[in-house]
């Protein structure tokens, strides 16, 4: 197994991150293969005790593999077969931990040239490195702050500076915000997403969050019991579940669009109205549960509400996931009776429906 | 209410014995055996010798807290218990030993002397050596734990970040652990300061030399209880001005 690895042609080999992850427990397996194209970012997203911190850590070096390897840029970072396994600090791996971690005795500051003047860069210049970092997330003004003067949101952007700014050459993000509440979070997440944007290596976000996988990565690795079970584009996955995980909760609509105070026109056609008058580019997201369908036009309270196709029909659990073509094409979980009483079968036409208030809408 | 009676017995049981020393203090006295020979050279040698063995026990005290907070080395419960022995040890006993070791037929003792020509009982180096032996136990189980309390995925955060594990403890934890460590420091030259047992037994009692001020109160005592009293007042102010202006110090960073 181990040579079919190495020798398998790959049109990731040489570049980005490339693994294959095995750790054994006494009561658990994780066995992972996982690659990363330089620019990609892929969501690792999973019920808790999945294996996906598991996953962060031995990549960062901080647990070692039980089998497998772990390469970056072409170069062996760890290979048990071969007992080759560099430490967490000669990996060039950024990790921005869940609670982030930040060295409580130091500013903001040293917190983000930490990383250069472990490499020996001269205290004057890494201080100046960290500044021109603490400037462009913003927190030009906080750069002699202790971290516990700083917010959530601020603390969360320190220690991806502070990750970034040592240049490493795969970025490991654990759950990154999670430990923020509601009202920062979706600002976070979409300054978390330019700046994700704008990084050229790798990088690996968990979270168990599908909103937050799905509007960071590029792609989202569905991990169950230390097992991959799902992998693709955000949108083939929640349009595709293969397991009930993923259908319960990946299965999101989520859509991207231009907002005006609270009425989105949708970038692939259609309109939603939303509960929050927001406005500029947004995403608005419902799950399949709030949407209702019926036979006719409803009259009455939903002001969301456009004509659909069924295409198709699919068992999850006690419900029926119905996908509908439409302005927008829209997953539906109604209950078996209602699939019988509306008629639903491929091609039906219907109405769906969604309350404002059971949307959400995020900046983009 | 059903507290406060033992409470109050606690404290007046504490803080009697001082009193009893500032009322019983020979006031008239006071400058002459002050300024008598040999005081201020006691206590030169006391402050001297506990700051010593203060050091000596944080410079290598501190990386044997870290070994058994930290590593996963064989047997750390009983490396555990090694290290609280000194505690509980009467400090006669801890001098005898140290004799035993660092005489000149001990086990280190005639090796160092053989080939060195160095013997440590009865000089400066075994007052400091006694009082390092009694400390350093203080000094470990306050810094361990302080590690324990720290936690060490800001080590890992460190390694992570390109430090080596030498430069995640130098820069990360042993700030983090700081006030435990100054904390330890206190405890153990206060108890250095005090130490009277292991240092008599293992340094004996020359004035200059080996004299600190207990054994200079005890010698004293023997003689004219007057004059013990005023050393004992001596240290003691000496002893609660230094804790304070530490205590002072610190204040505002914990």
């Amino acid at each position: 197994m181990g040579a079919d690895d190495m020798t398998a042609a790959h049109p990731l080999a040489g570049s980005g991150l490339d693994a294959r992850l095995v750790v054994t427990r006494a009561s658990f397996t994780l066995d992972l293969r996982l690659e990363i194209a330089p620019g990609e970012v892929v969501a690792l997203l999973g019920p808790n005790g999945a294996g996906k911190t598991t996953t962060l850590r031995a990549l960062a070096g901080l647990v070692p593999l039980t089998a497998g390897f772990v390469r970056l840029d072409g170069e062996v970072l760890e290979e048990p077969a071969t007992g080759l396994r560099l430490p967490p600090e000669r990996r060039e791996l950024g990790v921005v931990f869940q609670d982030y971690l930040l060295f409580p005795h130091l500013s903001a500051v040293e917190n983000v040239a930490f990383g250069l003047r472990a490499r020996r860069v001269p205290r004057r210049e890494a201080h100046a490195r960290a500044r021109v970092f603490l400037d462009r997330f913003g927190l030009a003004e906080l750069t002699e702050a202790k971290p516990r003067q700083l917010s959530g949101g601020q603390a969360q952007r320190v220690a991806l500076a502070r990750a970034l700014a040592a240049e490493p050459r795969c970025l490991l993000l654990d759950e990154p915000l999670a430990a923020l509440d509601a009202a920062t979070r979706a600002d976070v997440r979409a300054d978390l997403r330019h700046r994700l944007e704008a990084y050229d290596g790798s990088c690996l976000l968990v979270t168990h969050d599908p909103l937050d996988a799905m509007v960071l990565a590029d792609r989202l690795v569905v991990l169950e019991g230390g097992r991959a079970t799902q992998e693709g584009e955000p949108a083939e996955v929640a349009y595709n579940p293969r397991t009930d995980y993923v259908a319960t909760l990946v299965g999101l609509n989520l859509y991207r669009g231009r907002a005006e105070r609270g009425v989105v026109q949708l970038t692939g056609g259609g309109e939603l109205v939303a509960a929050q008058p927001l406005s500029g580019q947004v995403l608005v997201a419902f799950p399949p549960a709030a949407v209702a369908l019926h036979r006719t036009q409803p009259d009455g309270s939903p002001r969301n509400c456009w004509p659909v196709t069924v295409t198709g029909l699919e068992r999850h659990g006690d419900l029926v996931r119905v996908r509908l073509d439409g302005k927008p094409s829209v997953l539906a979980d109604v209950t078996p009776g209602a699939v019988a009483e509306l008629g639903i079968a491929p091609n039906a036409a219907l109405w769906a429906a969604v309350k404002a208030t059971e949307t959400r809408i995020y900046p983009a | 209410m059903v507290l406060a009676i033992p409470a109050a017995v606690a404290l007046g049981f504490l803080v009697l014995p001082l009193v009893g020393l500032v009322v019983r203090t020979p006031w008239s006295r006071l400058g002459t055996e002050l300024f008598a020979a040999g005081v201020w050279e006691a206590l030169r040698l006391s402050l001297l010798c506990a700051t010593l063995a203060t050091i000596a026990a944080t410079v290598a005290g501190v990386p044997l807290a870290w070994l058994l907070a930290r590593s996963n080395v064989p047997g750390r419960p009983l490396l555990r218990a090694l290290v609280t022995v000194p505690l509980v040890l009467p400090p006669v006993v801890g001098g005898v030993a140290l004799l035993a070791v660092f005489g000149r037929r001990g086990l280190a003792g005639q090796w160092l002397d053989q080939w060195f020509g160095i013997s440590l009982p009865f000089t400066t180096a075994a007052v400091v050596l006694a009082e390092a032996f009694v400390a350093m136990p203080f000094l470990v189980l306050s810094v361990e734990g302080a590690l324990r309390g720290a936690d060490p995925r800001y080590e890992e955060a460190a390694a992570t970040l390109g430090a080596t594990k030498w430069l995640a403890f130098r820069r990360v934890t042993l700030p983090l652990v700081a006030p435990g460590i100054a904390a330890g420091a206190v405890l153990a030259w206060a108890r250095a300061l005090g130490e009277f047992g292991a240092t008599i037994t293992f340094a004996g009692n020359f004035p200059g030399t080996t004299q600190t001020m207990p054994l200079a109160v005890y010698v004293a005592l023997e003689t004219d209880p007057d004059v013990a009293i005023v050393l004992s007042l001596l240290l003691l102010a000496v002893s609660v001005a230094v804790l304070a202006a530490l205590r002072n110090r610190w204040a505002p960073t914990t």
